[in-house]
C-alpha cells in the first residue's frame, strides 16, 4: 500500500545568493518558511514542484520538503529542514541576521 | 616557498577566465544547473544548507603571510569576516555569493592560489606533514614532492573523470603527522642507499568503510615515484568500480582485489608508463627543490626564552603544549590553537590571520602552516621571539594552550553547513571543550585526541581518533556514535564501537565517563588514553557507558 501523502513545501536554494528560500501560494520565493505554501494534496505538489524546476535561472534544487501547518505558517518536522529554514548555530550569520526566527 | 612560474599564473588566469565566464551563462540562463554544476565543482564550489562555499586549495599546507593576508581578505570583503579551516588543509568560505566566485578567484590568483581539484573525481589537493621542513624526525622536506605531485594532478587529462576523488598525503617523518594510512595514497619519505624516494601506501581512507592502507611497494627511489604513482592510479582507474558510488574508491579495488593483485597490475602497467618519464619530472623537482630551500636560521641567545619559560607560568604552559622540537636545537615550532574553548574548532577571523600573517613575516621567516587539525603553524621560530608571539597571540585569543588535548578536537561543518550532514558537530566540539575547560581536567587527562564527524563520510577523521563521535540521523533525531581507540599515526588503528549512539543530550555526559573511566584505570599519569584503551580494552568503558545492560546481564 502507498504511503499517505503528508504535507509539503516546496523549497530550494537562491541561485545568486545560495539562501533557503520557499514557494509561496502566490508565486513568490520567500526567505521565510512561514510564508510558504502548504502543500496537502499529493497531484498539486508535483505540478508546484515542476512550476519552481521551470525557474531553473533563480533557483537551484528544488525539492518538496515535509512540513506541518503552525500557528504562523508551516513548521519543519525534520531538524535539517529546522536548521535550514534557521541558520547555522555556532554563529546568528544567514537568516539569523536579518530577521529572528525562534527555534521549534 | 614555490614561487608560481609564467606558466603557472598564465594557466591560472585562463582557468579563471573560463569560470566567469561559465557563471556568466548560469546567470543568463544558457546554462542549467545540471551543465553548470561540474563547472563549479571543479573550481571548488559547492552548494551547501544555507549558502554556497568555496574550498581553497592550501597546497601541502604551506603559505606565505602575504597569503595569509589575502586569505583574511576573502574573508571579509567577500565572506562574513571569518574563515573555517579543514582536516585536509584547505580553507571553506561559507558565504560567498555566486556572482563574487570569480573576483574571488582572481584575487586568489594574484597570490599563486586557487581553488582548482578541491572537489569532484579528480586528485584532490595533496596533503603534507604540516611540520615539514621543521621536524626534527624528518629525512627530507616532503613538499618539494608535493608540489610536484600539484603540477602533474593538476589538470591531468587521464585522471579527471575517475570512479571518485582520490587523496594523496606525504610524510618526510617516520612518525606520521599526515594520517597517510587513512589516504587512497600515502607516501613516506625514505632513504636507502644513498638514493631518495619513498614508501607507498595505498588503499587506505575513512568513510563508510574505514580501511588502513597496505603497503603497495616498500621502496621507490624519487626517479620512478611519478610514473609508479601514474601506474596506479592508472590501474584504478580502470579497474575501479563505477556501478557503485560507495564501492568505487581505490581501498574497495584493494580490498576486493588484494594487494598482491594490485601489486601485479601496477608493476605491469608502470612498464609500460615509465619510458614516457624521460627525466623531465625530475629536472622539475631539482627546480622545485630551489623553493624550498631552509631558511638562513638566525643565531642568537635563547636566554630570555629560559627566563620566560621559568618566570611565566602561562608562558610555560603554552610552551609545553604547544610547541615541537625543531631540527635547529636555537629554533621551536609553534602550533597556533585555534580552538579556544567553545570556538568553533578551525575558524579564523580575518584579524587573526591578519595577526598571525604579521608574526609569520616577524619572527617566523615569513611562513605558515594549516594542520589537519585545524591549527595553524609557526614552522621556524627562534626561541628568544617565543614570548613575544605569545604576547601577541594572547591579544587575539589565539594563546590556547590546548594542541593535542581533550579540547584540541577536530571537528567538521556538520549540520550547521553541509548539505551532506546527517547531524552536527560543532556544537558538540563546542560543549566538550567547555565542560573540560570547567573541571580543569584538560591538562590531568593530556595527550587524547577527539575527532567528530557529522556524517558517515568522516571528514571529522572520527574512525582514527582516540575517541570517535559519528553523528547520525535516527529516525528523524540525532544520535551520536562513539569509537575508542582509533589511531591516525604510523601505529595507524580504525576505532571500535562502543556499542548503541547517544542522543544529542546525552553525548557530553558519555564523553565526560569514558574520560573518567580512563583516569580510573591508567597506571599512571604518564599512561596515555590509547595506551590504557589498548591494555584494558572495551569492556570498563562499555560498563561505564552502559550501565544498565551490565544490570541487565547481572
Amino acid at each position: 500500500m502507498a504511503r499517505a501523502f503528508t504535507p509539503k513545501v516546496v523549497t530550494a536554494n537562491d541561485l545568486l545568493e545560495g539562501d533557503v528560500i520557499y514557494l509561496t501560494a502566490d508565486d513568490r520565493w520567500s526567505r521565510d518558511l512561514a510564508e510558504a505554501e502548504l502543500i496537502t494534496d499529493e497531484a498539486h505538489a508535483q505540478v508546484r514542484l515542476l512550476d519552481a524546476a521551470r525557474q531553473a535561472n533563480k533557483i537551484v534544487g528544488a525539492y518538496l520538503a515535509d512540513a506541518v501547518a503552525g500557528e504562523n505558517g508551516p513548521e519543519p518536522t525534520h531538524f535539517r529542514e529546522d536548521f535550514r529554514r534557521t541558520g547555522p548555530s555556532n554563529y546568528a550569520h544567514g537568516k539569523q541576521e536579518t530577521t529572528t526566527q525562534p527555534r521549534a | 616557498m614555490y614561487r608560481y612560474s609564467e606558466f603557472d599564473t598564465a594557466f591560472l588566469a585562463e582557468r579563471n577566465k573560463q569560470f566567469r565566464a561559465q557563471v556568466e551563462r548560469r546567470i543568463d540562463g544558457s546554462l542549467t544547473e545540471d551543465e553548470f554544476k561540474p563547472f563549479r565543482l571543479m573550481n571548488g564550489l559547492y552548494l551547501q544548507l544555507h549558502a554556497y562555499m568555496l574550498r581553497v586549495a592550501i597546497p601541502y599546507g604551506t603559505l606565505s603571510s602575504a597569503q595569509m593576508r589575502q586569505l583574511a581578505l576573502l574573508a571579509e570583503k567577500w565572506d562574513k569576516g571569518y574563515g573555517h579551516f579543514t582536516t585536509r588543509q584547505n580553507i571553506q568560505y561559507n558565504w560567498p555569493k555566486l556572482n563574487d566566485v570569480p573576483d574571488m578567484l582572481d584575487a586568489l590568483a594574484e597570490v599563486g592560489m586557487h581553488a582548482i581539484q578541491t572537489s569532484g573525481n579528480t586528485i584532490r589537493n595533496v596533503t603534507a606533514d604540516h611540520f615539514a621542513g621543521a621536524a626534527a624526525d624528518e629525512i627530507a622536506d616532503p613538499r618539494p614532492y608535493a608540489e610536484l605531485l600539484r603540477q602533474w594532478s593538476t589538470d591531468h587529462p587521464e585522471f579527471q573523470f575517475m570512479p571518485r576523488k582520490f587523496k594523496i598525503a606525504i610524510t618526510g617523518s617516520e612518525n606520521d603527522r599526515a594520517v597517510i594510512k587513512a589516504h587512497d595514497i600515502g607516501l613516506q619519505l625514505v632513504e636507502r642507499d644513498g638514493v631518495l624516494g619513498a614508501r607507498v601506501i595505498v588503499g587506505g581512507g575513512l568513510g563508510r568503510t574505514p580501511m588502513i592502507g597496505k603497503e603497495l611497494s616498500d621502496f621507490v627511489a624519487f626517479d620512478d615515484l611519478l610514473a609508479y604513482l601514474e601506474a596506479t592510479v592508472s590501474v584504478w582507474n580502470q579497474i575501479g568500480r563505477r556501478d557503485n558510488k560507495y564501492k568505487a574508491r581505490i581501498k574497495i579495488t584493494v580490498h576486493e582485489n588484494g594487494i598482491d593483485t594490485i601489486r601485479a597490475k601496477v608493476n605491469e602497467r608502470f612498464l609500460q608508463v615509465r619510458p614516457q618519464f624521460k627525466g623531465a619530472d625530475m629536472a622539475l623537482l631539482e627546480e622545485i627543490k630551489g623553493h624550498f630551500a631552509a631558511p638562513d636560521f638566525r643565531q642568537g641567545s635563547v636566554a630570555s626564552f629560559e627566563s620566560a619559560y621559568t618566570n611565566d607560568p602561562v608562558f610555560r604552559s603554552w610552551v609545553d603544549t604547544n610547541i615541537a622540537p625543531h631540527k635547529n636545537a636555537d629554533h621551536a615550532i609553534v602550533t597556533i590553537s585555534i580552538k579556544k574553548h567553545g570556538a568553533t574548532p578551525g575558524d579564523a577571523t580575518a584579524e587573526q590571520m591578519r595577526v598571525m600573517a604579521d608574526l609569520a613575516e616577524d619572527f617566523a621567516y615569513d611562513e605558515l602552516r594549516i594542520s589537519h587539525e585545524q591549527n595553524v603553524i609557526l614552522p621556524h621560530v627562534h626561541k628568544s621571539d617565543l614570548p613575544a608571539i605569545h604576547a601577541k597571540l594572547k591579544e587575539y585569543e589565539l594563546a590556547t594552550a590546548n594542541i593535542g588535548l581533550i579540547s584540541d578536537i577536530i571537528a567538521c561543518p556538520g549540520m550547521d553547513y553541509c548539505a551532506l550532514a546527517t547531524a552536527r558537530s560543532i556544537p558538540v566540539a563546542q560543549e566538550i571543550a567547555t565542560r573540560f575547560d570547567d573541571l580543569k581536567l584538560e591538562h590531568d587527562i593530556g595527550h587524547l585526541k577527539i575527532k567528530i564527524s557529522g556524517c558517515i563520510n568522516a571528514c571529522g577523521h572520527h574512525h582514527v581518533g582516540h575517541i570517535g563521535i559519528l553523528g547520525l540521523d535516527r529516525a528523524g533525531v540525532e544520535n551520536y556514535q562513539i569509537t575508542l581507540g582509533g589511531d591516525g599515526t604510523e601505529t595507524a588503528a580504525i576505532g571500535d564501537r562502543t556499542g548503541p549512539g547517544f542522543a544529542y543530550d546525552e553525548i557530553v555526559p558519555a564523553v565526560e565517563r569514558i574520560v573518567n573511566t580512563y583516569l580510573e584505570q591508567r597506571d599512571s599519569p604518564e599512561e596515555e588514553f590509547l595506551q590504557t584503551y589498548r591494555r584494558v580494552g572495551m569492556a570498563p568503558f562499555k560498563a561505564a557507558l552502559y550501565p544498565e545492560a551490565r544490570a541487565n546481564a547481572a
